[in-house]
């Protein structure tokens, strides 16, 4: 792309783009710098296309701002939104640093929602368990249901090198049918798609649960899942960049040759990646089960799984932006629900991770613009 | 028999809205470029064709432009893969994202449409009155099925026997080579990935206009694009392995939706019949063959070193050492 073309025909613009290969470091500003500028150019194309069927693009944007960072009220809203987000983006950081390419966090999210229903509806434990050993235990029983939706695919692509793509997108619609099997028919209450709500003792601690003591905590739905993403988060970091599990798996993920050479065994790593990263979309079904929605019943994920895909890229697969990003799409779903037409969320999301993709193009190449001269 | 017939049937008309997308799969897969984005493009196909349709009361015209709409979708891919050389994987997801808002977006309203006028469907003289396999095959399909097995060995004599079809595989076997043989690489794979696309639209398109009419959001292609991307490998990049597939699916489909109807099978009591929530075990049939094919087609590929292009998903610089 970079050698000099040798046609002779009239070129057809006065100027040509030419890429030359970046030779030196970009420097520490600019990626974040033309993240942003990716952003802002998917917020502008997403406007022009809610123009394009009748709606008001600024008014939209507006909203969105409103709705999700307008009071205290509202931004509490936003950040349980976000809790979610956190741990599916987690898990898709982990797995990805690998380039183990797990698009499975929604199933993952479902199955650990269920895996930590079973708890309660099963039941596994007594109503009258103390909150201190319920939680703990749904905590750990979403985390498995999770860890072994990840393990299939792992083990599939470890030991047999099926594609982990496909295998972890079919794990998702099995696991929203294997959900809608106990909503439906075994745990429903009194035939609703929904089972009967948990007792308090299943219910994360809320801050609004404080208002007695602290009144101006009063409405505020913020929930114990944010701290244990905001946990995640910075143990995730430790792992990947200061331990020697995660330098084996930032080695497999960029030089997979020269880790099978260093004797770094792939076939056991890839398998506990898998888990791990399931594990972690299992625990953010647990959280917005037990904090959010208190009950198994269908839809309690907004596309939280896929959306971990593109919070992953966003952060450059950096666990401590992660939370960051979280918060600016869980702005977006939140405030969303009342845009019309109804996939205008979701399209934005698929253009922020199309502009980002297409402009890391400026990290990797510096772009000319050269002026052709008359021959 | 009745029934078999009934399923079979009905199994080939399904399984060409995945035989057209694998094949079009195929054609991305060979020139070197992975197209994730195919449930994306399908479901664009879909809306834009039924749109068209609804709007304009022409069914030809609804395909024409899912195809197109379709096509273009992919080419965006392609730039982003071939000239940006961005992680093919992303990109094709990202078009997925993308494809599913626009005709999220775009096909507000749409499921509301009444009965608009559809493809045709007719009975093939003479082919229909042989036993077994003319109703099976020939007898009120779609004019897009019979297509379908006109297109199967056309594809394969194109990709096999033809001088495009040769530089079509030098492409994605080694695209430096077919370089200096003069091939320009990077117009091939915009094609070829353009023609994925067209393929990816006109089977969204035939399950829009033709196989199960209607706009149905994301529930009209439930995931069939992914499962395409899945019979790619399975069919280890032939398309009379990815017909087999595609049609082999299509009858599935059809046999999981007749299972829970009758209240005795094969003179025994039918459970999903008792039990109707037992379908929801019956609903995840598709996605975990999917998974078995899947080993199949890997487990094949290892025993007989067969395999997936060898630059497939790889970038190609021009003048840049492997």
């Amino acid at each position: 792309m970079t050698t000099e073309t040798t046609t002779q025909r009239r070129p057809l613009l006065p100027f040509r783009v030419q890429m030359e290969p970046r030779l030196e470091e970009v420097p520490r500003w600019m990626p974040p710098l033309v993240s942003l500028g990716a952003i802002i150019a998917a917020l502008i194309i997403g406007g022009v296309i809610l123009a394009a069927v009748g709606g008001n693009p600024f008014a939209a944007y507006a909203h969105i701002a409103r709705a999700s960072f307008g009071n205290w009220g509202v931004f509490s809203d936003t950040l349980v939104k976000a809790t979610p987000l956190i741990l599916t983006g987690l898990a898709c950081t982990l797995a990805f640093r690998m380039k183990l390419w797990n698009i499975g966090a929604e199933g993952q999210f479902y199955v650990g929602a269920f895996g930590a229903s079973a708890v309660v509806l099963a039941p596994l434990l007594p109503p009258d368990t103390p909150g201190l050993v319920m939680i703990p235990a749904m905590m750990l029983t979403g985390f498995l249901a999770g860890a072994l939706w990840g393990f299939v695919p792992g083990y599939l692509k470890a030991k047999l090198n099926v594609n982990e793509i496909i295998t972890t997108l079919m794990m998702n619609y099995i696991a929203i049918s294997w959900n809608n099997f106990f909503i439906f028919g075994v745990w429903s209450e009194g035939g609703f798609q929904m089972s009967k709500v948990f007792p308090k003792t299943a219910w994360l601690p809320r801050l609004t649960d404080y208002a007695q003591q602290i009144p101006i905590f009063r409405g505020l739905t913020i929930h114990l899942g944010l701290i244990i993403g905001l946990l995640a988060a910075v143990l995730m970091w430790f792992i990947l960049y200061r331990s020697k599990w995660g330098y084996e798996i930032r080695l497999i993920g960029d030089n997979p040759q020269a880790a099978r050479y260093a004797g770094i065994p792939i076939v056991r790593n890839t398998v506990l990646v898998m888990m791990l990263s399931g594990g972690l979309a299992g625990l953010a079904g647990m959280s917005e089960i037990t904090g959010v929605v208190h009950r198994l019943q269908g839809s309690i994920s907004a596309g939280y799984g896929f959306t971990g895909i593109i919070i992953a890229w966003l952060a450059k697969l950096n666990p401590l932006v992660v939370p960051l990003v979280s918060l600016l799409f869980g702005s977006l779903i939140l405030a969303g629900r009342e845009i019309q037409p109804a996939g205008i969320p979701k399209l934005i999301q698929g253009i922020i991770l199309f502009t980002l993709i297409a402009s890391e193009v400026l990290l990797r190449y510096r772009v000319r613009i050269i002026r052709v001269r008359e021959a | 028999m009745e029934a078999i017939i009934i399923i079979l049937q009905a199994g080939v008309a399904t399984g060409t809205v995945l035989l057209f997308a694998t094949i079009g799969e195929i054609f991305a897969e060979r020139a070197g470029v992975l197209n994730l984005g195919v449930e994306g493009m399908m479901l664009i196909g879909a809306m834009s064709g039924y749109s068209v349709a609804v709007n304009q009361g022409n069914a030809w015209l609804g395909l024409l432009v899912a195809m197109i709409v379709a096509g273009l979708l992919g080419l965006l891919h392609a730039f982003i893969s071939i000239h940006l050389q961005a992680d093919q994987v992303v990109s094709g997801l990202s078009l997925t994202f993308l494809g599913t808002g626009l005709s999220l977006v775009f096909g507000e309203g749409l499921s509301k449409a009444g009965a608009i006028s559809l493809l045709p469907s007719f009975n093939i003289p003479l082919l229909s009155q042989i036993p077994l396999l003319g109703p099976v095959m020939f007898s009120e399909q779609s004019v897009l099925v019979y297509a379908g097995y006109l297109f199967i060995p056309a594809v394969w004599f194109y990709i096999n026997r033809t001088r495009p079809g040769m530089h079509l595989r030098a492409v994605g076997e080694n695209p430096a080579a077919a370089d200096a043989l003069g091939i320009n690489v990077y117009r091939l794979r915009y094609f070829y990935v353009f023609i994925g696309g067209m393929l990816a639209g006109l089977a969204g398109a035939t399950i829009s206009l033709a196989v199960s009419p209607g706009w149905f959001s994301e529930m009209t292609t439930s995931g069939q694009g992914w499962i395409a991307v899945g019979l790619v490998i399975f069919a280890q990049w032939d398309p009379f392995r990815a017909a087999f597939g595609s049609y082999a699916f299509g009858a599935l489909r059809r046999l999981i939706l007749d299972l829970q109807g009758p209240a005795t099978l094969l003179g025994l009591r039918n459970p999903f019949y008792y039990n109707p929530y037992l379908g929801f075990f019956l609903q995840m049939v598709p996605y975990a063959f999917t998974i078995t094919v899947l080993i199949i087609g890997s487990r094949e590929a290892i025993r007989q070193r067969l395999g997936a292009p060898k630059a497939l998903g790889l970038p190609y610089v021009r003048g840049e050492r492997e």
